[in-house]
């Protein structure tokens, strides 16, 4: 399954994949990073409603999106984390970075 | 089943991330583990593998060698390389610390392992490869609350 990524005014709305590893994460960061920069994106929303597993590379798309971003002023958002990957988002410290909303 | 063991050996792609994670779950299903469990499990192989993969051996291919040990209910999982090696084991082991921001490596891998097994070891010596010795007690469901708050404290309080 591949992520589906779409642009909502400056939002840019992105369907995480059903399994989140270092193989799948280098392209869905750089598809976003396609999108950021050509788009006027202000703000990432990343919905885990269909992602199963997840391990610390879907922690690293997220931090490095929010370093694009947030300068400027951008915010990034997690949606639908079952509870495994909200252990994950929370054992990295995201919560401090990223909101953390069902 | 009293004791069971597996030897699995592959090349460092990131391809045979997945098959890693799913072979070792199989091979656990037997010990009726919990959905948790299993998650820990995968997590912490999935992490191992993609370290071996991309600092082992800088994405320049090589052979991974798994090895799962059931005793009772107890897993042990080693996970091996003759990649590069580590030069300091302990800043590597520092959570959010990577020597590949660049990629997007979050620096979370052995910190997972960390919290999602019951012990961790790693053996490693600059040009000698990495083996990573991992220990769980399955089919208890352990999981609580409080541990991980402890868990998490101790990382962040670093």
């Amino acid at each position: 399954m591949v992520e589906e990524m779409k642009v909502e005014k400056e939002y840019l709305m992105i369907k995480m994949p059903e399994e989140i590893d270092h193989h799948n994460s280098v392209e869905i960061g750089k598809r976003a990073d396609r999108f950021i920069l050509s788009e006027k994106i202000e703000h990432v929303v990343f919905d885990f409603e269909k992602t199963r597993f997840m391990d610390s590379s879907g922690i690293g798309i997220l931090i490095g999106r929010y370093k694009r971003i947030s300068c400027f002023g951008g915010k990034v958002f997690a949606v639908h984390a079952d509870r495994q990957i909200k252990r994950l988002l929370l054992l990295s410290g995201l919560e401090k970075i990223v909101e953390i909303m069902d | 089943m009293n004791n069971n063991e597996m030897k699995l050996e592959f090349d460092a792609i990131s391809e045979n991330e997945g098959f890693a994670r799913v072979a070792v779950a199989a091979f656990i299903t037997p010990l009726n583990p919990t959905l948790e469990e299993i998650n820990d499990v995968k997590t912490a192989v999935s992490e191992a593998v993609t370290n071996a993969i991309i600092h082992g051996y800088e994405e320049k291919g090589g052979k991974i060698t798994i090895r799962c040990h059931i005793s009772g209910d107890f897993l042990t999982l080693i996970v091996e390389d003759k990649g590069k090696g580590i030069e300091d084991i302990d800043k590597a082991m520092e959570p959010l610390f990577t020597t590949r921001p660049d990629m997007d490596r979050s620096g979370m891998g052995f910190a997972f392992m960390e919290a999602f097994m019951d012990n961790l070891e790693v053996e490693s010596k600059p040009g000698e490869g990495c083996r990573i010795i991992m220990e769980k007690k399955l089919g208890l469901s352990p999981w609580i609350e409080q541990e991980e708050e402890t868990v998490r404290e101790s990382i962040h309080s670093r």
